[in-house]
């Protein structure tokens, strides 16, 4: 699941293993539980995603928690990050973003061979066959600008998930088309956008539709509103679940 | 011809939805709290805050929103909200890192500026990788009196004057020998777990739940605190509650019971005191025990 080996022989002090042995003895046990500890969290993570209904306060949680050991992990030199073309600085910048974190922690859910994310862009410039600009972009994907957020969305999903992230928006495209015309314009209007407008429009659109059984009894009289009311109730429910997809895509 | 005939049955009782407001979360829904002025409530999700009206069931105004632009930048949700007892345009909410912030609906639409920021500054000796998620808040409740609110992390309770936002007034330890299981406990996702709290009717007591389903209660002015247990075999009706006590040392005494004895699937998550009487609700997995002032 981890490439290991890289992360063991980065040991600053090789050539002072002359050195006080009681130092050398503590340092390993720490690292092994703090490793551990970053394995579980990975491990946790990657169960999150697997979730029907994800909890987002403890991913987050999670997500912190792997963040800081990464943190804490690259100052004291432990891990070292082949990263010839950005500076310190960006290194740091790129541990960081939980949804990376999640993303490739589901590509192991899915049987790829994808290192934990403390490896992830090592191996991605490394072993992957990508071009330069590609990888390029994975590195700084974190300080794209939001107008750029669907390019970096494409350039992060790659051949993993940009089936199924494309395959989300087309079951939204294609469930709204048949009920609400005048939404799928709006939807695809602001298609590139964050979540949040696709949150904005959706709640909005509902607002109008009438639900639930009190509103049943007040159109009682009109048999027609019934009848559409529980068409809008069966792609709510259906626009839940892909509006939940999106979200943990 | 048949008469129609009055047949005695039993009680039923059953319960119907008398109005659902729909569609206004995205995400899970943790608090809803009734406003004062009896019209209005808020319900919150991880990352929103909606205030609605009683009687409207299709429109709710967004009051908080954390989401950020990016969601790949989101580090912090919220975990609890809820109105002031007295003042209708005040209200709080905590988040996962264990902060509370107070706003006011009179200085904004959109309460995404807070009126006051309560967090206490961490301690750095006790600094490990679970501090952040043993900060998190799982609930918030004001003091009857409006003076106090009282904050549930994972392992203590705190209660904080609404004038003073860089410390709490009091901290209680809830279960402080949980302390050198964090690891355990992050592992079994315990650690996880959301206690609530409560205030007795006079906001002279607090309680809340642990694990064994034991609950914990403290007397603020005596610093009295009474570990109680919850199960089939402590309680028969009328019986007095045996005061429970947990061993910390190595040194085992009668009736006490180990860190290491605990369960942890028995777990009291939610608890709740009348507002005027002495008597309180403690839900135990699946079994409600309602507990009542010895009288003698």
């Amino acid at each position: 699941m981890f490439v290991r080996g890289l992360k063991r022989k980065c040991f600053d002090g090789e050539e002072d293993i002359e050195g006080t042995l009681a130092g050398i003895k503590a340092i390993p046990s720490y690292n092994l539980q703090r490793q551990s500890l970053l394995d579980m969290s990975l491990v946790k993570l990657q169960l999150c995603h697997m979730l029907v209904e994800p909890n987002l306060c403890r991913s987050v949680l999670i997500a912190n928690t792997v963040r800081q050991i990464q943190e804490e992990m690259t100052q004291d030199g432990t891990w070292q990050m082949i990263n010839t073309q950005s500076s310190g600085q960006a290194s740091l910048d790129r541990l960081v973003s939980t949804d990376i974190l999640c993303r490739s922690s589901r590509d192991q859910a899915e049987g790829k061979h994808v290192p934990a994310y403390g490896t992830f862009n090592k191996d991605f410039e490394s072993d992957q066959a990508q071009d330069g600009s590609e990888t390029m972009s994975t590195a700084s994907s974190v300080q794209v600008p939001r107008n750029l957020q669907s390019n970096v969305w494409e350039m992060e999903n790659s051949q993993e998930n940009k089936g199924n992230f494309q395959k989300s928006l087309d079951q939204i495209f294609e469930t709204l088309e048949n009920k609400s015309p005048n939404s799928v314009e709006d939807l695809f209007s602001e298609v590139d956008n964050s979540y949040y407008d696709l949150d904005t429009m959706l709640t909005g659109m509902m607002s109008n539709t009438k639900m639930g059984h009190c509103d049943s009894l007040e159109t009682f009289s009109s048999p027609t509103n019934t009848a559409s009311n529980s068409n809008c109730k069966s792609d709510l429910n259906d626009l839940d679940h892909i509006v939940e997809i999106l979200v943990e895509s | 011809v048949q008469v129609p005939t009055l047949k005695p049955m039993d009680l039923m009782v059953e319960a119907s939805p008398r109005r659902i407001f729909a569609n206004a979360h995205t995400y899970h829904i943790n608090s809803i709290s009734v406003n004062s002025d009896y019209a209005t409530y808020l319900s919150a999700d991880d990352l929103r805050i909606n205030l609605w009206h009683l009687e409207v069931t299709n429109r709710s105004f967004n009051i908080v929103d954390i989401k950020p632009a990016n969601m790949e930048e989101l580090t912090e949700v919220i975990t609890a909200a809820e109105f002031h007892p007295h003042h209708c345009n005040t209200f709080v909410y905590s988040s996962s890192k264990g902060t509370i912030r107070l706003c006011d609906m009179r200085s904004a639409a959109l309460c995404d500026q807070h009126s006051k920021f309560f967090e206490e500054p961490e301690d750095p000796s006790s600094r490990s990788f679970f501090s952040e998620i043993i900060s998190s808040i799982s609930d918030v409740k004001f003091s009857h009196s409006g003076r106090y609110m009282m904050t549930r992390d994972y392992l203590s309770v705190k209660v904080w004057d609404l004038n003073m936002e860089n410390r709490p007034v009091e901290t209680y330890q809830v279960h402080e020998y949980l302390r050198s299981k964090l690891c355990s406990l992050y592992e079994n996702d315990c650690i996880f777990d959301k206690f609530e709290c409560c205030w007795n009717g006079t906001d002279s007591t607090i309680m809340t739940g642990s694990y064994n389903n034991f609950f914990r209660t403290f007397e603020r002015n005596t610093h009295r605190d009474t570990t109680l247990e919850a199960s089939r075999e402590s309680s028969k009706p009328r019986a007095i509650l045996k005061p429970r006590k947990v061993c910390t040392s190595g040194k085992r005494k009668k009736d006490e019971i180990s860190v290491d004895s605990l369960d942890f699937n028995k777990k009291i998550l939610h608890t709740a005191w009348h507002p005027m009487e002495n008597i309180i609700a403690v839900a135990a997995t699946n079994n409600l025990y309602l507990f009542q002032e010895k009288i003698n």
